[in-house]
């Protein structure tokens, strides 16, 4: 029993790792095929060389920044709020946005941009991308400040204003430096899925705000190409380091 | 105002301005006309959902709703096996559900595309089989419906792994023991002891797992290639190329109105189901 479980344990993991690392292996591939003829960076120098890839990165690096910087410091107050009193509304309505399948989300936020258009004059473009990226950042934030929170001890706040600190005072000084791991976390993991995201900003992204993903599925969609092969183990090596330092600062 | 009030009211707004607001208007388009030049028209009517139920698109909704439960049923297949190694591990156990959860935090759109790369004409396996001479014309893996079942299986495993393994965490090592006993043999212990002992984790995972699944759409829309429409497809379609956002928006709420109740259900069976 024990040796069968080991053995299926190696194919599940080869099952799940493996994809992503021959992926990983062949991006280091010269040739444009997937028969392996030597080894190059010719791919990683073409990312670079592409406007378009280079210009969706920087738009997707200003996009999560925003949606980060937002969607957690949004994110941490109403944590620490329903940690104070729970609101069966307020929590029912992030687990639900945060379970909505991406394109209904994407679609209504669409019909809700061109909604509000009809009196203003705007377009569609970054902050429309940004707003809709805080939205669905924030439910991640709630739940990863909200299980930092849970190991907090309400009496210590309570001490510190039987010793004369306002509720404020008691947020800032007592909690707050508490929840900062759970705080880092939560932003590591907004930042990841902010840069991730490709079926909402598909949706509500102007002409002039193609993010990384949307580069990537336009040539995903042509099939295969050793580019995005270079891209893809890129991102996979950049936000694999990203969550396993959020995991190991949760941890803390 | 006390300073609970202040804190929440960021979230309120947000959520009211754009999670409530924008699916208060899809319901309300669901109920109008398409214009003639696909804008949203008067009179109020419930045409877009009598639409539902034309052969056409009740074939998509059945098709999405077999994807969603085989690629359920395949990940519970998968993820009970693992979890309980996960579970029996003397060391590493932490290595091992970082193992796991690792792939799912990177990106889904890399995550997708890798099986494009492994599974298309020119991909790794055709080209590893013709090498080894098995097979003499690549064999069509992509842009399928198994292509777009390994994706959702691939994609959403991990969601069914964790909360299993939780469950078998908290489960009493005696009861095991004492099957063990009184003599079965490990493989009927695990069916009759732990299986039954681990449904609240199974259920919440199969909810966990079913809800992205029946939406899918950046899945088959990439490894279906267009020919496996599923319900999040047609929704897309009907926003984009169609331009009949009455309809999309009946579809999209029809959407919204499963997702609550299986979210309801969640919730009855764990009451943190994401912590």
């Amino acid at each position: 029993m024990k040796r069968w479980l080991a053995a299926y344990a190696v194919a599940f993991y080869a099952f799940l790792h493996l994809p992503l690392l021959t992926l990983a292996v062949f991006s280091f591939n010269s040739s444009r095929f997937t028969v392996w003829e030597h080894f190059s960076l010719e791919w990683y120098r073409a990312i670079f060389r592409d406007p378009q890839i280079v210009e969706g990165t920087w738009n997707s690096i200003i996009i999560a920044v925003w949606a980060t910087a937002l969607s957690t410091v949004i994110g941490t107050l109403c944590a620490y709020g329903l940690w104070k009193r729970g609101s069966r509304t307020l929590t029912g309505a992030l687990y639900l946005s945060l379970v909505t399948p991406e394109i209904v989300t994407g679609v209504s936020l669409l019909a809700l941009f061109q909604w509000t258009f009809r009196w203003f004059h705007w377009q569609l473009g970054l902050y429309t991308v940004i707003l809709a990226h805080v939205a669905f950042s924030i439910s991640f934030v709630v739940i990863v400040v909200s299980a930092r929170l849970r190991t907090v001890s309400p009496a210590l706040e309570e001490a510190a204003m039987d010793l004369g600190a306002n509720e404020w005072q008691a947020f800032f000084y007592v909690t707050l430096p508490a929840l900062l791991p759970g705080i880092l976390a939560a932003a590591l993991l907004a930042l990841t899925v902010s840069f991730d995201d490709y079926v909402i900003t598909s949706m509500v992204a102007g002409v002039d705000s193609e993010t990384l993903p949307m580069v990537i599925y336009a040539m995903a969609r042509r099939g295969a190409s050793p580019v995005i092969n270079a891209i893809s183990a890129l991102i996979t090596l950049v936000f694999g380091v990203l969550i396993l330092i959020s995991e190991r600062v949760r941890a803390t | 105002m006390k300073l609970r009030s202040w804190f929440l009211l960021p979230t309120w707004v947000w959520m009211a301005a754009l999670f409530t607001a924008p699916f208060a208007i899809v319901l309300g388009y669901s109920f109008l006309t398409r214009g003639i030049l696909g804008g949203i028209e008067a009179p109020w009517t419930i045409e877009s959902y009598q639409r539902l139920f034309d052969p056409l698109y009740l074939t998509v909704l059945l098709r999405s709703f077999a994807m969603a439960l085989t690629s359920t049923a395949l990940c519970l297949v998968f993820a009970f096996p693992a979890a309980l190694f996960i579970s029996r591990a003397v060391r590493y156990k932490n290595l091992y559900l970082q193992l796991v959860m690792l792939p799912f935090w990177t990106s889904f759109l890399v995550r997708t595309y890798a099986w494009i790369f492994l599974l298309r004409d020119t991909g790794l396996i055709n080209t590893a089989l013709q090498a080894t001479g098995l097979i003499h014309s690549p064999l069509p893996l992509l842009y399928n419906n198994g292509a777009v079942l390994l994706g959702l299986v691939y994609g959403y495993l991990p969601f069914m792994v964790l909360p299993i393994y939780a469950t078998l965490e908290r489960l009493d090592p005696a009861l095991v023991e004492a099957a063990a006993d009184l003599g079965a043999r490990p493989i009927t212990t695990v069916f009759h002891v732990i299986v039954p002992l681990s449904k609240p984790g199974i259920v919440a995972g199969s909810i966990l797992v079913f809800i992205p699944c029946l939406g899918a759409y950046l899945t088959p829309d990439l490894l279906g290639g267009g020919r496996t429409v599923l319900v999040g497809n047609l929704v897309q379609n009907q926003f984009t190329s169609a331009r009949d956002w009455p309809f999309g928006s009946a579809v999209s709420i029809l959407l919204m109105a499963l997702v609550t109740v299986l979210l309801w259900a969640l919730l009855r069976c764990e009451s943190e189901p994401l912590a």
